[in-house]
């Protein structure tokens, strides 16, 4: 039967070899460890005996040709007996073939403990819990007590309560689950990875999807939210807006609606500075800077450039500097500086049409503004009835920083602003 | 009474040395079997059957000369890689010499776990050395000492290129051995080459025996292709020792045929010239024609030898290429002792 | 039962070997004549002879090829090298050839050779960058070799048998600040502490701290330091530092749960780091707070001028201030 002969590995570190001549052709009989062809490597040129006796079959490369080692490049017909001790003899049943002399099995050392520690650790799962230093920061700083680590489903080894474990407690938490955490993950839910219907299409993540989805957990996940909403009587500001739409046209970008929002939103901040601040463990801290983040919607998803010292500013001066920052943004000009550094941030869902709207606190900060769409209604003046252009002004805001009537403190000044409004503001 | 006077020849050089016809037929066929191993282990590498092979081709009648004067039961052996046919002499066989070729498990010197050429026997004497060149020397003269502290009578052989003698051990073992008198002899195999590295750039004298005066005890320099000469050098080495005068230092000039191992091309940095000349060397051939001339080997005697020596050499290969590989299971074996 | 310094239980074990078993000898430069630098073979040479108390030429590669050699053929060498900073040139000998000589064998050679050294420094020893190095990180990796460091006098010369006896390479490690310094009880008699075991110096509840040679010592007034406020400390003598008594070190942290390693080696890739992984690996459930670290600082050596020397060893109130910073994590 005919058996392979394969180019030899005639020394360390030499992955291939070139034929130079082949010393038998075809039907010539070879003798074990006849001189059978000549090999040039880089290193070594050799004259490479037969493993066997027999006569030549085929040459599978030709003079000239460049093979890797191991590679079968003649087939020799021998007697049968001695057809099974080719390839075999030379690569030790663990060896790599590319190994040179005196390389044996390379074995990694695979340390035994991960296993030791976890079979050591199942008895101790029984008699109490085991929580990593990290698993009890987090217990800690998401306010879990031990009771109810103690119910959590632990997928580590030997049942231990892993970060992931505890992260998607959490997240299940604060996204209302009902029930306890341990049936939580036997609950109804939407169809999770790898559950597609025929048509579904998936849509991978751009890098701006992806960083916003993970701040928008973050927050929900970290930050307790709490709402107030109050409505607005925005009729001084649309007179005035309208009384100057020619002149300020003339000195320069017309303040737009954002543009007075920014300004009443700064003036408020300085009366409730507690409503630009960050909260840490060590306490809130009281942002000095009034820096204030615009939502503004792009191709993508979201991006929020920042207006700086927004109450140093005039209505003018925000005006001109948002126009600056809203075009910027759409020609995707903006810089790091930009968008670093926010304290307080406003969101126009109004543009769209929104009349009530609950957005995120972005991480680090204390509150977010929405200010849904300016919609004429029928309001109640002088217990009369009145044609009004209302909007709702809503407020997100981080429950550990403050509480609903501080919010309301903040969202009645904004009313008392924009209600308010003359020349001059 | 008989024509003219008896007629008693002159002593061959044999017979002056005290060695007979069956001494010769020994020495010769222990050449001729190391250089029939050593030539199939290249065939057996150049096949890809076996990875690695590094031999001592040219070198073989230095070693057979200077091992056939020594005790081959009581006296050790302290080798470098090239001694081949030393260590086929002190008393490992064919089939110990290939199980170490293949690594397979059963190879005496070291259950695979050393590169071929590493050879080593504790029942013949023949120590267990390593790959950096010169420590060897100093374990001899370690030897030697306790030999000498315990009155065993026992002499320690040990060998190295010209190379290692550049080695600060080399030097240290040498001083030591002088000062203390061993009963050791220190052989080098001069080969001109440390793989690529000529002599004139390893060393300002022309013959390394030249350095034993520094130490303290005479240096030879005997032809490697000379078997006789070798032998000489060897047994008076031997009753230096024994009689407690001390180290003798023999250079033997040998010839490599081959590269310096299987990963070598020596046509690189070797001048053709060089490489053939080396073929004129040979103590195979020069110590044959020896053999033929006192009359010791005919054709029918050299053919019967070299059908055994074939039979010795096939049976070693296939011997060793059956056995099995050693069990990764005891690769954590023997770091301490066991037991 | 007599009390003696370190230095004359190292001299005694050594002598109970020579006289017990005569292929015992001892190697090295100024051993035979002199009585050794520090005197610790003080009397061989009259009484075993030049034979066997040799005088070597100045060659540490020859101090332990030599003695590798003598192995082989049926002696028991105590290769003297006269301080741990000049062992360097017999590193080859020492891990390409004594630790391996076993194993590249397939068991069919040993190597029963004891290579001692005195190794460290501190400002009474004026040693200098070169007569105070700390040695053991180098050998303690290799497989092959046992590396052990005596603190009492009793484990002195009941290591050192050990040692002697040992059918393995040992490098026994003595700091020569405790030669002099360190007095106790050693019994006349033929007893061995076995190499493995570490001991546990102190018992105590709030942190374990484990430490060798000179370290030790330093650590136990530590620990006696900080008794007072009320932090008790559980010192334990890594006295040999491979094979590692990894039983007693993750006991002793699962009972006190904080863990430091006190070395007086240069910090980085010392042996604490070893230590430290063992128990990071193996008892990180019990852990209470980080493993922490003692130890001489980065730089090459201990220098010689007093005050460079004092701000390069960890001092008593150095392991102490640390002792405190873990005991209040």
């Amino acid at each position: 039967m005919p058996v392979e002969i394969k180019l030899p590995q005639l020394g360390e570190s030499i992955h291939e070899g070139t034929i130079a001549k082949w010393l038998k052709k075809p039907g010539d009989r070879v003798e074990k460890y006849e001189p059978l062809v000549e090999i040039t490597t880089d290193k070594v040129n050799v004259e490479m005996p037969s493993p066997f006796a027999g006569v030549v079959k085929e040459l599978l490369a030709a003079e000239g040709d460049t093979r890797a080692v191991g590679s079968a490049i003649a087939l020799i017909e021998t007697e049968a007996a001695s057809a099974v001790s080719a390839g075999g003899a030379v690569h030790a049943p663990a060896a790599d073939a590319a190994s040179g002399p005196g390389r044996g099995p390379a074995g990694s050392d695979e340390s035994p403990a991960p296993e030791r520690a976890a079979a050591a650790a199942s008895p101790a799962r029984a008699s109490g819990l085991r929580l990593s230093p990290l698993v009890m920061r987090l217990a800690q700083e998401h306010d879990v007590s031990l009771a109810v680590l103690e119910t959590l489903h632990g997928t580590g080894a030997g049942g231990r309560v892993t970060k992931e474990d505890f992260l998607k407690y959490v997240a299940g938490r604060a996204g209302g689950a009902g029930g306890t955490p341990d049936t939580a993950a036997a609950g109804p839910s939407a169809p999770g990875k790898g559950m597609t219907a025929a048509g579904d299409e998936l849509v991978k993540l751009t890098p701006i999807r992806r960083a916003i989805a993970q701040r928008m957990a973050q927050s929900k996940r970290e930050i307790p939210h709490a709402y107030g909403v109050i409505e607005v009587d925005m009729s001084a500001v649309a007179a005035w807006r309208d009384a100057h739409r020619e002149t300020s046209k003339r000195d320069g970008p017309a303040p737009t609606y954002t543009a007075f929002f920014v300004r009443a939103a700064a003036d408020a901040l300085r009366a409730h500075p507690f409503v630009n601040a960050s909260w840490t463990d060590d306490g809130v801290v009281v942002r000095k800077a009034i820096n204030v983040g615009i939502g503004i919607a792009i191709d993508d998803g979201l991006i929020v450039p920042v207006l700086r010292d927004a109450d140093r500013l005039s209505l003018t001066g925000i005006a001109a500097a948002l126009d600056d920052l809203i075009r910027r943004a759409r020609e995707g000009r903006l810089g790091i500086e930009d968008i670093q550094g926010g304290t307080f941030t406003i969101t126009n869902p109004g543009v769209f049409g929104s009349i009530w709207s609950m957005p995120i606190v972005i991480p680090g900060q204390a509150a977010i503004l929405a200010t849904d769409a300016i919609v004429k209604r029928a309001v109640v003046r002088d217990d009369a009835i009145a044609i009004r252009p209302i909007m709702h002004l809503g407020l997100s805001f981080d429950h550990r920083i403050f509480d609903g009537a501080l919010a309301m403190q903040f969202l009645n000044h904004m009313k008392t602003w924009f209600e308010e409004f003359r020349d001059g503001r | 009474m008989a024509i003219g006077k008896p007629k008693t020849a002159p002593p061959t050089r044999h017979e002056a040395l005290g060695l007979s016809a069956d001494h010769l037929l020994d020495m010769y066929y222990h050449i001729a079997l190391a250089r029939a191993i050593d030539e199939r282990m290249w065939v057996l590498q150049r096949a890809g059957m076996v990875p690695f092979v590094i031999s001592g081709q040219g070198h073989e009648g230095a070693q057979v000369g200077i091992m056939s004067a020594v005790d081959r039961e009581r006296d050790w052996l302290v080798p470098f890689y090239r001694d081949l046919a030393a260590c086929l002499v002190k008393g490992m066989s064919a089939r110990d010499l290939m199980l170490g070729l293949f690594a397979r498990q059963g190879d005496p010197s070291s259950g695979g776990r050393q590169m071929p050429a590493h050879w080593a026997h504790p029942k013949h004497k023949i120590l267990s050395t390593s790959s950096p060149v010169g420590t060897q020397y100093l374990h001899a003269v370690g030897i030697a000492y306790a030999a000498k502290l315990r009155k065993t009578r026992e002499v320690c052989v040990t060998s190295i290129g010209e190379g290692g003698t550049s080695q600060g051990d080399w030097h240290e073992a040498m001083n030591f051995g002088g000062v203390h008198k061993l009963p050791v002899i220190f052989m080098v195999e001069n080969n001109r080459y440390a793989i690529s590295v000529p002599i004139r750039l390893q060393m300002a004298v022309d013959d390394v025996a030249e350095r034993a005066a520094g130490y303290g005890f005479p240096g030879v320099v005997v032809d490697g292709s000379d078997v006789l000469a070798c032998y000489a050098a060897g047994a008076e080495a031997v009753r230096r020792a024994r009689a407690g005068e001390g180290p003798t230092l023999i250079e033997c000039k040998v010839e490599r045929l081959t590269a310096h191992s299987s990963e070598d091309r020596q046509e690189k940095y070797r001048p053709t010239d060089d490489i053939e000349a080396a073929r004129s060397k040979d103590a195979l051939v020069v110590f044959k024609h020896y053999l033929e001339q006192v009359g010791v080997l005919d054709e029918a005697r050299y053919t019967a030898l070299h059908e055994r020596i074939k039979a010795v050499v096939n049976d070693a290969t296939d011997y060793a290429e059956a056995q099995p590989w050693p069990d990764p299971a005891g690769v954590t074996r023997h770091v301490y002792f066991e037991g | 039962m007599p009390e003696m310094r370190l230095l004359d239980a190292i001299r005694l074990g050594m002598y109970e070997e020579m006289k017990r078993d005569e292929r015992v000898m001892i190697l090295g430069e100024d051993v035979g004549l002199k009585g050794g630098v520090f005197g610790a073979t003080d009397g061989f040479y009259a009484e075993f002879g030049e034979a066997r108390v040799l005088d070597t030429p100045l060659a540490e590669s020859l101090i332990v090829g030599a003695a590798v050699g003598m192995a082989a053929n049926g002696l028991i060498p105590i290769a003297e090298i006269q301080f741990s900073d000049f062992i360097y040139p017999a590193f080859n000998q020492i891990v390409s050839e004594a630790a391996r000589m076993r194993y590249r064998s397939n068991g069919g050679f040993g190597c029963p050779i004891t290579i001692r050294a005195p190794f460290g420094g501190g400002v009474e020893v004026h040693g200098g960058l070169y007569h105070s190095q700390s040695i053991e990180a180098f050998f303690a990796h290799v497989p092959g070799l046992k590396v052990v460091t005596p603190y009492t006098p009793y484990d002195a010369k009941g290591l050192l048998k050990a040692s002697i006896r040992d059918p393995d390479p040992v490098l026994f490690l003595e700091h020569k600040r405790l030669y002099r310094a360190i007095r106790g009880e050693v019994p006349d008699d033929d007893y061995i502490v076995p190499i493995g075991p570490a001991a546990v110096r102190r018992q105590g509840t709030t942190l374990s701290v484990f430490a060798y040679g000179q370290m030790l010592h330093e650590t136990l007034q530590a620990a006696g330091q900080v008794a007072g406020e009320g932090l008790d400390a559980e010192v334990v003598d890594l006295r040999t530092l491979r094979p590692l008594d990894t039983e007693t070190i993750l006991t002793s942290v699962r009972k006190t749960n904080k863990a430091m390693v006190v070395y007086e080696d240069n910090r980085f890739l010392g042996y604490g780091a070893e230590v430290s992984a063992l128990i990071a690996e193996e008892a990180f459930d019990a852990l209470d707070g980080p493993i922490v670290r003692v130890a001489g600082l980065d730089v090459p050596a201990v220098p010689y001028s007093d005050p460079l020397a004092g701000a390069f060893i960890p001092t008593a109130a150095k392991i102490a201030d640390a002792m405190r910073r873990l005991a209040a994590y």
